[in-house]
């Protein structure tokens, strides 16, 4: 990178305020090279710190955002692209490392924001990249009228390159040089409007699909380093626990193995941002080795101040805290008045298990740690907490520190938290080498940091219209902010109850209320992580509501929602929450499934819609339950995320997520047991498999001019209750608690 | 018997070393000659990954449950994880770097790529090996067949794989090109 760099002889940043930076290199015009530009290496020149043009005018476009699988690396650069006027089959899309350095003005990203959470990437690269393609595109129209002696308004482009307005085409290659010496505008570059669209909105497919399926490309666990030795770790299967004794004699007697040592824990309760969990760490000359050193280990444990905890106890702690008051979290009204005045009151439970995010490359991390500087590669979700984490344990400057994002097997959320990159600094700085920590899959679903358990309390009151004038919502849950630094500044219920959920703000009165839970699981961020429970609760409800009062799910939803408007929406997909986008997602799922005619045969249809992250979704399944048998005979989704920038993509998270939510809503608990972990494999934690799938997620999209939203989360906190609901549907028997098949067993 | 030309695992890392050990496991690999002189319990797949820098199989859970890892071992699909090196003395093994090249794939990675299958990526090498497996025992799967494939996509692209094998199983039906008659 080094070469390419001395070439960035320009910079062209947005900060985050929109305002573009110019100049934080050297300008073009000062710029003297001391060795020719082609003596640099490939023939290539750069534009900014997100643009190259080759000199056959294939465009280079820098992918800034952590890839875990949902398509950022294709969909960010197609935002470049399209401003930038490039030919996009020709475009090669590149990986930039994290872009921490120190400015002018102290420390700054060079690329912007890079981290993978909320369904974000999209919503900020329409705000800045766009920009960036615009101003490359501006250099080179500025470089093509230089060239010719022409105003830049009597020149235009397409496909790569600038447009003569006698008809003779520029190649871009050909004005990169000079492009590269003119000083990039004061102002922001217009935009395109969007019938000049020719990237955005088309399908593209993932750009790197060749190296995947040629078993080219390089995930984090595919990166070696010369001299780098492989460590696994024994973590303590206890919460909170500790290493007792060690008897390493076994596991140095086999070959490969080069050194066994303890690993301390965290300290308790101290905000964590270090390491899980205590453990013995077994150093070796490759993984096989390092494994079997493992397992030839001999520890005792000390059991730590959570050895009694299990999921049975969880549940009666919150039976217990749901007697109390809880933490107000938005009330409105008064829902005991309203429980008096009410002809009739329904009242259900739900409740929903502790979950493991399993992604399909279990955490791992490879560190070289020097006196001056450290190098790190790997998958992330969050670089600049990695590169936090790098810094605090060995005390480098974060410029010193070298973050290189690989494709991540999957994030989901797990990689949202650094703990196996704080671990694998504390290994590699006691074994005083270059160390590649490798994650066991048990590893992985034994410490993880797990969305949340909870138990959800709903109330709803109906006058004699059976129209409903109240909504009760208490939850008991184990909060999201587990350790977090400066957890106190969090509102109550974050990540567990959202106070301006459906239905809050469309009936009188209102009364939301959080009870905390103590448990000393680890809890962390999950794919659209309160939503999925949430949804499941207040939308199984709905149901239950329209079941009771013999009214259409669909229409008391659709009454509900009340005529198109924009509600205030705090959390986060705010600031505000469409009604009749929400309406319309709805009900245009209930066509596509044929919601009104009767289904004989033992199937029946569930239906259900959410708004997460300024997306909204619905989803709808028709199903069959013969005997122990479910089967999913259709599955919809239809989805409005605002302006697509990849149908193609939104596509695919949307048939991920449904598949996802499948898999999850059906099959998946982690539970605990004397203070630990009960699952530890595929065998007890069953990721669904492709026979339990239905053989089409058929993806609506709603066109819209909309801002555009993300798109990894949204497709994901309808499908439970859709699924749930079908199976009411199907047998009057009614699943309140997840996972699915477990219970319905249960009540079958 | 080790052969003249057949590499090491020395040589293998780094090449232009070592002569060859008495007690060394030989394999084919993608064509190419191996000797194994490393622990003869290890699993192929951490052979082919920690040895060989053939990374394109994948560790997924390491006890056969996930299928990340699926090679072919004498044109079988297997999970490279649970194979121990001693147990494929002189057996022929393809993993998905000899399936078919960028400039020469295999019908399987083709329609993989027309359906825009991968999603992470992670799990789709197998995926790939599982599916070529299945399409040489059944031309024309059914959705049974297909359901067979057991392999776990933790990102739930199943929808396309179905479609991509289905799409396969067409160009490997139609094609000309032998490219898919490989492996
Ligand atoms: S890694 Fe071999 S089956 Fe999972
Ligand atoms: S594509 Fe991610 S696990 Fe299959």
């Amino acid at each position: 990178m080094s070469g390419i760099n001395r070439r960035q002889f320009i910079s062209v940043m947005l900060s985050a305020g929109g305002a573009l930076i110019v100049g934080m290199r050297a300008a073009g015009a000062a710029f003297k090279p001391t060795v020719p530009i082609d003596m640099l290496g490939e023939p290539l020149t750069s534009l900014g710190a997100f643009v190259r043009i080759e000199r056959n005018n294939r465009i280079v476009i820098g992918a800034r955002g952590c890839e875990i699988g949902q398509g950022v690396m294709t969909s960010l650069p197609m935002l470049i692209a399209e401003e930038l006027d490039a030919d996009w089959a020709r475009v090669r899309v590149e990986q930039l490392p994290y872009g921490y350095e120190i400015g002018p003005d102290g420390p700054t990203n060079r690329y912007g924001a890079q981290g993978a959470g909320g369904s974000t990437s999209i919503p900020d690269g329409w705000k800045d990249l766009r920009q960036v393609g615009a101003v490359a595109r501006w250099l080179l129209l500025e470089a093509a009228a230089q060239h010719w002696q022409l105003p830049q308004d009597r020149l235009k482009t397409e496909s790569s390159h600038v447009l003569h307005p006698d008809g003779t085409r520029m190649p871009y290659a050909e004005l990169v040089e000079r492009a590269a010496a003119i000083l990039p505008p004061a102002e922001a570059v217009a935009l395109k409007t969007p019938e000049q669209y020719r990237v955005i909105g088309k399908p593209a497919r993932t750009v790197d699909a060749l190296a995947i399926v040629t078993g080219k490309a390089a995930f984090g666990i595919d990166s070696y380093m010369g001299g780098a030795l492989t460590a696994v770790m024994l973590r303590c299967p206890y919460l909170d626990g500790s290493v007792d004794s060690i008897d390493d004699s076994d596991t140095r007697k086999i070959a490969g193995v080069r050194d066994v040592f303890a690993l301390p824990g965290p300290v308790l309760g101290s905000s964590l941002d270090t390491n899980l969990a205590a453990g013995v760490v077994v150093l070796a000359d490759n993984t096989w080795a390092a494994l079997k050193g493992r397992a030839a280990l001999k520890v005792s444990w000390k059991q730590g101040p959570w050895a009694e905890e299990s999921s049975a106890k969880l549940e009666a702690q919150a039976t217990e805290a749901l007697k109390g008051a809880g933490i107000a979290v938005r009330v409105e009204g008064d829902l005991d008045k309203a429980r008096k005045a009410a002809k009739r009151t329904l009242e259900a439970k739900y409740q929903v298990p502790f979950l493991a995010h399993a992604t399909m490359e279990p955490p791992h991390a490879l560190i070289k740690i020097e006196p001056d500087r450290a190098l790190f590669i790997g998958a992330l979700q969050s670089p600049s907490g990695a590169s936090r984490v790098i810094a605090d344990l060995t005390g480098l400057a974060r410029e010193k520190i070298e973050i290189r994002m690989t494709r991540a097997g999957g994030g989901f959320g797990r990689r949202l938290k650094n703990d196996y990159v704080a671990e694998a600094v504390m290994i590699a700085k006691k074994a005083g080498a270059p160390v590649k920590l490798m994650w066991s899959r048990d590893d992985d679903l034994r410490h993880d940091f797990y969305r949340p358990f909870g138990v959800h309390q709903l109330t709803a009151t109906l006058d004699k219209k059976n129209q409903l004038t109240g909504f009760g919502h208490l939850c008991a849950a184990t909060p999201v902010n587990y350790r977090n630094a400066g957890m106190k500044d969090e509102a109550a219920g974050i990540g567990c109850l959202e106070p301006d959920d459906f239905p809050a703000g469309l009936l009188p009165n209102l009364d939301k209320r959080f009870f905390a839970l103590e448990s000393g699981m680890p809890r962390g961020w999950w794919r659209a992580p309160l939503h999925t429970f949430h949804a499941f609760a207040v939308q199984s409800f709905i149901d239950e509501i329209a079941v009771e009062t013999k009214q259409d799910a669909v229409a008391l939803r659709l009454a509900l929602l009340g005529e198109a408007r924009e509600l205030d929406y705090k959390g986060h997909g705010g600031p505000k929450f469409d009604t009749g986008r929400l309406a319309a997602v709805l009900t245009r799922c209930a066509e596509a499934i044929d919601w009104k005619r009767k289904r004989s045969d033992g199937r029946g249809v569930g239906i259900a819609c959410h708004f997460t992250f300024g997306g909204y979704a619905a989803h709808a399944f028709e199903v069959s339950v013969d005997g122990r048998d479910l089967r999913i005979h259709r599955a919809i989704c239809v989805i409005d995320v605002g302006r697509v920038v990849n149908p193609l993509g939104v596509d695919a998270m949307m048939m991920g997520g449904t598949i996802d939510g499948i898999s999850t809503a059906l099959n998946l608990a982690i539970t605990v047991k004397e203070g630990q972990v009960v699952q530890g494999s595929f065998g007890d934690y069953a990721v669904g498999r492709m026979a339990q799938m239905p053989h089409e997620v058929e993806v609506i999209q709603i066109a819209s001019e909309k801002e555009p939203a993300g798109a990894g989360e949204m497709g994901i906190p309808s499908v439970a209750p859709a699924l749930a609901n079908a199976i009411y549907a199907a047998t009057t028997v009614r699943v309140r608690r997840l996972p699915i098949l477990p219970e319905l067993n249960r009540l079958l | 018997m080790p052969q003249p030309n057949a590499k090491t695992d020395q040589e293998a890392a780094a090449p232009a070393a070592v002569a060859t050990k008495p007690g060394a496991i030989e394999l084919t690999i993608n064509g190419e000659l191996f000797l194994h002189t490393g622990a003869p319990d290890m699993p192929l797949l951490w052979y082919l990954r920690d040895v060989l820098r053939l990374t394109g199989s994948k560790y997924g859970c390491g006890v056969g449950q996930c299928g990340a890892c699926t090679v072919h071992v004498e044109g079988k699909a297997q999970r490279s994880c649970l194979l121990p090196v001693s147990a494929l003395a002189g057996q022929s093994i393809t993993t998905i770097e000899g399936i078919g090249a960028a400039d020469d794939l295999h019908a399987v990675q083709q329609a993989w790529m027309e359906e825009d299958v991968p999603q992470c990526g992670y799990c789709q090498a197998g995926q790939i090996m599982a599916a070529v497996d299945l399409l040489k025992r059944k031309a024309q799967p059914s959705d049974a067949d297909i359901a067979q494939l057991t392999n776990i996509c933790r990102c739930g692209t199943y929808p396309r794989i179905r479609k991509a094998v289905r799409r396969a199983a067409q160009l490997l039906a139609t094609s000309t090109n032998p490219a898919g008659a490989k492996s």
